[in-house]
């Protein structure tokens, strides 16, 4: 039987086959941009005649479709090299100035905040990525961008995980990254390794810029590598000596004595310097109370993982809703470090030192007023 | 054993994986010259294995180390089965065997491999000890240098131009080998690829000993080409030029040499003045003016004979003969013709023989007149080649062709063809071989004996640089109705009113306003036929084809009121069931030559009112466009009073009368001429749909976007402020036909918009580089299979500095010269090349004239030609109708023309930005352009060419992108070899790099796709000019003497 088919050819001519090849690899900041947001073709087409190149150039729809496809083409061919951006410096494929790779590279690991928030502190394995269609559903990033921004902190990791010396300049020297960008990189791999509770509600209020300084704060202070820096993992796990001998202050809440000389050397410094001094006076156990019961838990791996949010809940929240303002707590945390070194039968001013100095800028990173 | 080649494998980087359970390789090498083979170790369990071998030293004949080339294979040791081939690497060593090239290649290598594309890098060194050769029969000729620039090589000077020459050998295709079909697909693409570099070798090998037995040292304008024949076989074919060049360096202190003689090769020509007698004042030519005649070769549908008998040759392609084994050229045993046409050409008239050029850009002085383009084509049937050592039938095919082309140059009163090119265009068994170039009178000075023209002889104390426009012809004697006129600038001779060439606009020619890119493009159905049958129709429907595209040239040509051509370029191309045209030339208006008419469209129903509506409507449209274009181009050439000095002559009038008419086709002009004899313009008749479509054709052609200029010839006249920024690109499109029953009009604006679009679409990949040019615009059109229509283009963008984008076009400089020059160098060279000039012949170039009044640093001196008036030929004889009248050549004629001598202190302060382009990383940017030369820099030293043929293929297409993944991969893999060839020589740049061949078939049923492509270029060494500030002093003394020199001549 035969088909009967309506042959009415409205379109006479297709393009086979259309591509583009400069001795210098031509792309667009913008077409890459697209690209790296996981447009698709033809959604990238729209976005840029939405832009209006097309009125400043007299191109066409097709000009614009066929230039737009050829850039996602390249950048494919290069997504490989990009993988492995030491590799984008002496690859013979593509000609490419040296500061266009810089802007490839920087670009290509460049990730959304939002993106990196619901990825952060989680562990970086199969199981998150089966789950980057929900987080794409909910922060509106393609999925393909997610699984590019997701495969970039993986591969960082799985990278600087096993190198010894300082990890934001491991990064910087494997990844060719920019000294900022390296540094976030630092905190993400960080803040994975050691499984940060980021995800609370109670600390959603949170930017990924205030855990990256937090990380940068626990990395430069905590880890081993702030003390020897040439160890393996230094600067991705938190020094154990450390954190046992964070046990240690807990002599300043179980000593009544201490306690309330500690608690008189700060309200005689804090009286008539701040609104807040009642409360404070009020609150003054409770507050040290927490603050050091944080630093005796850190040596068991499920508390340091609460951390922040158990900074949140023993000290921010309660400062809070007290209505102290930053300046108040700074006041506060200031003269509460400051005032344990004068008690003279505390005798571990070296860890106080170490740890209130990275709580307290923790602390004030975190309060939002 | 003339010469010990010596290589040594150092490392290798980014290999790929070959063993899946550990993740690495275990690599080895074998590095292979003719029969030997050497290996390294094997260094196990790395994808960045250090071999860092000792030295694998071959002692070859240096016949063989023209021939073959080093072959590197990469593979992976496997203890239990075979190994593994990872990729090859062919390194050419001919760069290796001129003393003054390279002296050792040594660098990073791609791994090829043609299933797989690029797999890692290899570092690798390679040495040649040369040894005296004292043998006078030898079979090599090493030390012959070859140029794939078209004009005399900046940083040489041209001694003596001997001439054509020419070769070409034959082998079958290991592709329709018996044994393919048992081989795996990667063997036989290396067996090709090799087959073809060892071809490639023996040719330029025996090309070199042909130039030797004339005398010269060099090639240049070496055009190298395949021809894919299928069954039949497959040929590699070459022509060029055979020239003695003298490095300048050599003469001047060597301090100097750099700075001084490496300057622009235009200049280098012009100011040659220190040799003897070598080309030293400007003898300013005075060329005549091309006259397109259009002559339509014969298509003869012979079927060349000689089955084949015994053509056992498998063993060609995979024994790697040295010597002259495979495929001898046509040559010298071959049948009776051949020997008597090669004793001929052997002899010293060679040059008479086929006085042939494949230059497009001369010394200055040497081009006289140009005659117009003439071209043959020729149709014939493929047979297989039973003998590869006795190719004559291609020979004798081409000699014919040669011949004619002779005859029609004779026809325009010329003695000479320059900008020769041939090609071919294969559909299954119907071959269509063309060849075209400019006809021309040359002046003697660049030949051996001289005796070329005495005529003209006479004229070389002071031709006007109008002097190449000037009819070559007698005038009353025309080959073709044509109309004459005075020329605009020295008002004495007689001149066209239209000039098509095939070479590049002449430094010396004087140009109002602005060129751009000119197409004709022609799409004609056929039936599918076969054999001889096949080959009548396409013969039969030649020359209608070659007459449209002639015809929408001129039309197009007129709507920008311009009045020539430059560097145009024909191709034709047979499908199945079409004939594709398509014509490139870069229009200009010459000031020497009258100022084109309008069009005028001419109605056959003049009772109709509507109809005249229309008519008057399309004509008013057309008024328009001729002047928007002129603005546009900024053609505002002075108004001339009638004729006022030249005698009576009726015809003369400003604006030409045209009538669309051809040889051929006589009745039509007749009628034509009847009725609209009267009419000043060119008529254009729309009494039926085709001429209908001619106009609208006409007016869909879209103007490049403002801040664009584009053009086919390496510059643009009058275009000055290049800066050094460039891209070089290949874009490379496919087209599926999906509606079989297309008429010639569908098809035609099919193909029309194909063209269209993509220039749209370059123009808009570019936008970031405007204001810029696109130069070398050059257009590959192919029908790979029916239905299908490929169009590659490769071209340079080069960006020209905003602020002088204004810069008056008239004053004619050469630009070349201005791009190539940094300030600084401008500074230095112009008193010099001033005082070289003023003094003994202030007449010789009307651009010398206006220059002198100049003479501050900023002054340009506009003088100076450029190496590359590349004219290119494509060549018919095209009739033109100018009536004759006798102009008497011969005598010295030094008027300059009006305007030119008015001195314009060009003050072209154009601060060439030198950009640098980016700083090198850890892989040395390597630059390409298709041009000569890289604006603001100056070649020091050419390190030799580079030819490569490769394959690709594939057989899981749509894993690689389909299609355009495909190919795009493909290319820029042949890029990064090319530049890693380049590089590995100690070069930064190629240039005069052009495609040659891309072949492109698929089959996505089976998920299969190959590519063949085909480059050439020659590797230089480029300083940027802002380098050479340091020595200036030196400069300068070495310019004084230069003129002094130049004067004493």
């Amino acid at each position: 039987m035969l088909l009967v088919v309506n042959t009415a050819a409205v379109v006479k001519m297709s393009v086979e086959l259309d591509v583009f090849v400069g001795n210098t690899t031509i792309m667009d900041k913008e077409v890459y941009q697209l690209w790296l947001n996981g447009y698709t073709v033809s959604d990238a087409v729209k976005v840029r005649m939405e832009g209006g190149v097309m009125e400043e150039c007299e191109a066409s729809a097709d000009v614009l479709l066929s230039d737009t496809m050829d850039q996602f083409r390249t950048f494919q061919m290069c997504e490989r090299l990009l993988q492995n951006p030491a590799k984008l410096a002496n690859q013979l494929l593509f000609q490419i100035p040296p500061d266009r790779q810089a802007m490839l590279i920087e670009r290509y690991y460049a990730f959304d905040d939002a993106f990196v928030r619901e990825v952060l502190g989680k562990k970086l394995s199969k199981g998150t990525k089966k789950d980057l269609d929900d987080v794409s559903a909910k922060t509106g990033i393609t999925l393909k961008s997610c699984r590019r921004q997701f495969d970039n902190f993986k591969r960082v990791f799985k990278v600087v995980e096993e190198l010894k010396g300082p990890l934001v300049e491991n990064i910087k020297q494997h990844f060719l990254l920019p000294d900022p960008l390296a540094r976030d990189y630092a905190a993400i791999v960080f803040f994975a390794n050691n499984r940060f509770e980021t995800g609370k509600k109670k600390l959603q209020y949170l930017t990924f810029h205030d855990f990256a300084f937090c990380a940068g704060q626990l990395i430069n202070n905590w880890t081993v590598g702030a003390v020897d820096n040439m160890v393996e993992d230094m600067d991705v796990d938190l020094d154990k000596e450390f954190l046992q001998d964070l046990k240690d202050l807990k002599i300043l809440i179980a000593d009544k004595d201490l306690l309330d000389q500690h608690k008189s050397l700060v309200c005689v410094a804090l009286r008539g310097k701040t609104k807040v001094f009642n409360e404070m006076e009020a609150n003054f156990k409770n507050l040290s109370r927490g603050l050091v019961n944080i630093a005796a838990k850190l040596t068991n791996p499920k508390d340091v993982r609460d951390f922040f949010i158990d900074l949140i809940e023993k000290f921010i929240e309660p400062c809070r809703s007290d209505r102290w303002t930053a300046t108040d707590v700074n006041l506060y945390l200031t003269h509460y470090t400051n005032s344990a070194h004068i008690l003279d039968s505390f005798k571990h001013q070296t860890v106080w030192t170490r740890y209130m100095g990275v709580i307290k800028s923790c602390i004030l990173r975190m309060y939002h007023e | 054993m003339p010469g010990k080649l010596k290589a040594k494998i150092v490392a290798g980087r980014h290999l790929p994986v070959m063993d899946r359970a550990s993740d690495l390789t275990d690599a080895f090498v074998e590095v292979k010259f003719g029969n030997t083979t050497f290996k390294t170790d094997v260094c196990p369990k790395s994808l960045n294995p250090q071999w860092n071998s000792e030295w694998f030293k071959f002692e070859v004949d240096d016949e063989d180390l023209q021939d073959e080339p080093l072959q590197i294979t990469v593979l992976d040791h496997d203890t239990y089965s075979a190994n593994d081939a990872i990729g090859k690497v062919y390194i050419d060593i001919d760069p290796l065997l001129c003393s003054e090239a390279a002296t050792v290649i040594s660098g990073w290598f791609p791994i090829y491999d043609t299933i797989h594309g690029i797999r890692g890098e290899i570092n690798v060194l390679v040495k040649v000890d040369l040894f005296n050769d004292l043998n006078r029969f030898r079979q090599s000729s090493c030390g012959v240098k070859f140029f794939c620039t078209m004009s005399i090589p900046r940083c040489f000077r041209a001694m003596v131009i001997h001439g054509f020459v020419e070769e070409l050998v034959v082998n079958e295709d290991p592709e329709y080998q018996w044994i393919d079909r048992i081989r795996t697909p990667r063997a036989s693409n290396e067996a090709r690829q090799r087959l073809i570099s060892l071809m490639s070798g023996e040719l330029q090998r025996k090309i070199g000993l042909k130039v030797l037995e004339m005398g010269g040292n060099a090639v240049v304008g070496y055009l190298q080409c395949f021809d894919l024949e299928g069954e039949s076989g497959l040929v590699v074919r070459a022509i060029g030029t055979a020239c003695t060049l003298d490095k300048i360096s050599s003469t001047c202190p060597a301090a100097v040499v750099p700075n001084l003689s490496n300057s622009s090769p235009s200049k280098d020509m012009k100011e040659a003045v220190f040799g003897e007698e070598a080309p030293g004042v400007p003898l300013s030519s005075g060329p005549p003016t091309p006259l397109r005649a259009q002559t339509f070769s014969s298509f003869s549908p012979s079927k060349s004979y000689s089955r084949q008998s015994s053509s056992s040759d498998t063993e060609l392609s995979l024994t790697p003969k040295t010597g002259m084994g495979s495929g001898g050229s046509a040559g010298k045993e071959a049948g009776p013709l051949k020997a008597l046409l090669r004793q001929q050409t052997q002899s010293a008239l060679e040059q008479r023989e086929f006085p042939f050029f494949t230059l497009t850009g001369f010394p200055v002085g040497f081009l006289l007149h140009v005659g117009g383009v003439v071209s043959a084509r020729s149709v014939k049937l493929l047979d297989r080649i039973h003998n590869p050592d006795e190719p004559e039938t291609r020979d004798a095919w081409w000699e014919e062709i040669r011949q004619e082309i002779k005859s029609h140059a004779k026809a325009l009163g010329c003695h000479a063809v320059v900008g020769y090119s041939e090609s071919t265009s294969i559909c299954e068994e119907v071959c269509i071989l063309s060849a075209s170039g400019t006809a021309a009178i040359l002046s003697s000075r660049f030949m051996q004996d001289g005796a070329l023209d005495t005529e003209h002889r006479f004229e070389d104390t002071a031709p006007p640089a109008c002097g190449f426009c000037h009819i070559p012809y007698d005038e009353l004697n025309m080959p073709f109705p044509a109309q004459l006129t005075y020329c605009h600038c020295c008002r004495r001779h007689k001149v066209p009113d239209v000039l098509f060439t095939t070479i590049d606009v002449p430094t010396e020619a004087s140009i109002t306003g602005k060129g751009c890119l000119i197409q004709a493009r022609l799409c004609r159905t056929k039936k599918k036929a076969q054999g001889e049958g096949n080959a009548t129709a396409i013969s039969n429907l030649l020359p209608f084809l070659e007459y449209e595209l002639h015809t929408q040239l001129l039309n197009k040509l007129k709507l920008r009121g311009m009045n020539a051509l430059f560097g145009l370029r024909v191709q034709i191309s047979v499908g199945d069931t079409m004939l594709l045209g398509l014509a490139s030339a870069t229009g200009v208006y010459l000031t020497a030559l009258p100022s084109p008419g309008g069009i005028q469209i001419a109605g056959k129903t003049p009772s109709d009112l509507t109809y005249e509506q229309h008519v008057s409507n399309m004509q008013k449209k057309i008024n328009d466009t001729i002047a928007k274009n002129k603005e546009l181009y900024e053609i505002s050439p002075p108004e001339w009073v009638e004729e006022v000095i030249g005698s009576p002559i009726p015809e003369s009038r400003q604006r030409s009368r045209i009538f669309r008419s051809h040889s051929e086709s006589s009745d039509e002009v007749l009628e034509l001429d009847l009725s609209h004899g009267k009419k000043d313009a060119f008529v254009l008749e729309i009494d039926d749909t085709d001429a209908i479509e001619d106009i609208h054709s006409l007016l869909t052609d879209a103007p490049t976007p403002p801040g664009f200029y584009s053009c086919n010839t390496e510059i643009m006249p009058g275009i000055y402020n290049w800066t050094s920024s460039l891209q070089m690109f290949t874009s490379v499109r496919v087209f599926r036909l999906s509606n079989a029953n297309l008429t010639n009009q569908g098809l035609n604006k099919i193909f029309n918009d194909l063209c269209e679009n993509l220039l749209k679409s370059l123009y808009f990949k570019l936008r970031s580089m405007v204001p810029c040019c696109l130069c070398h615009v050059n257009f590959i059109v192919a029908v790979p299979e029916d239905e299908l229509i490929q169009v590659a283009v490769t071209a340079v963008a080069m960006s020209l500095d905003k602020d002088q984008t204004q810069e008056n076009g008239r004053q004619s400089g050469d630009k070349t010269l201005m791009k190539a020059i940094t300030e600084n160098e401008e500074q230095l060279q112009f008193p010099l090349e001033l005082s070289a000039e003023c003094p003994s012949n202030p007449l010789s170039s009307a651009k010398g004239l206006s220059e002198v009044s100049g003479p501050l640093p900023s002054a340009r001196a506009p003088s100076v030609d450029h190496s590359s008036f590349t004219d290119r030929c494509s060549s018919w004889i095209e009739q033109i109708r100018l009536k004759a009248h006798t102009i008497r050549r011969g005598s010295i004629k030094t008027t300059s023309s009006l305007e030119k001598s008015s001195p314009l202190p060009d003050s072209r302060s154009r601060s060439l930005r030198s950009n640098r382009s980016c700083p090198s990383s850890s892989v040395a940017v390597v630059k390409m352009t298709p041009l000569s030369f890289l604006p603001g820099t100056k070649i020091i030293k050419y390190l030799g060419i580079i030819n490569m043929f490769f394959i690709r293929e594939t057989t899981s297409l749509r894993e690689e992108g389909g299609v355009s993944g495909f190919l795009h991969s493909f290319i820029a893999e042949v890029f990064a070899m090319v530049r890693a060839h380049v590089a590995a020589l100690g070069g930064n740049a190629v240039v005069s790099y052009s495609m040659k061949e891309c072949v492109f078939m698929e089959n996505p049923n089976k998920n299969q796709a190959q590519c063949l492509i085909n480059v050439s270029g020659d590797a230089v060494i480029f300083i940027r000019e802002s380098e050479l500030e340091a020595t200036p002093s030196q400069t300068q003394s070495g310019n004084v003497q230069t003129s002094s020199n130049g004067e004493g001549t």
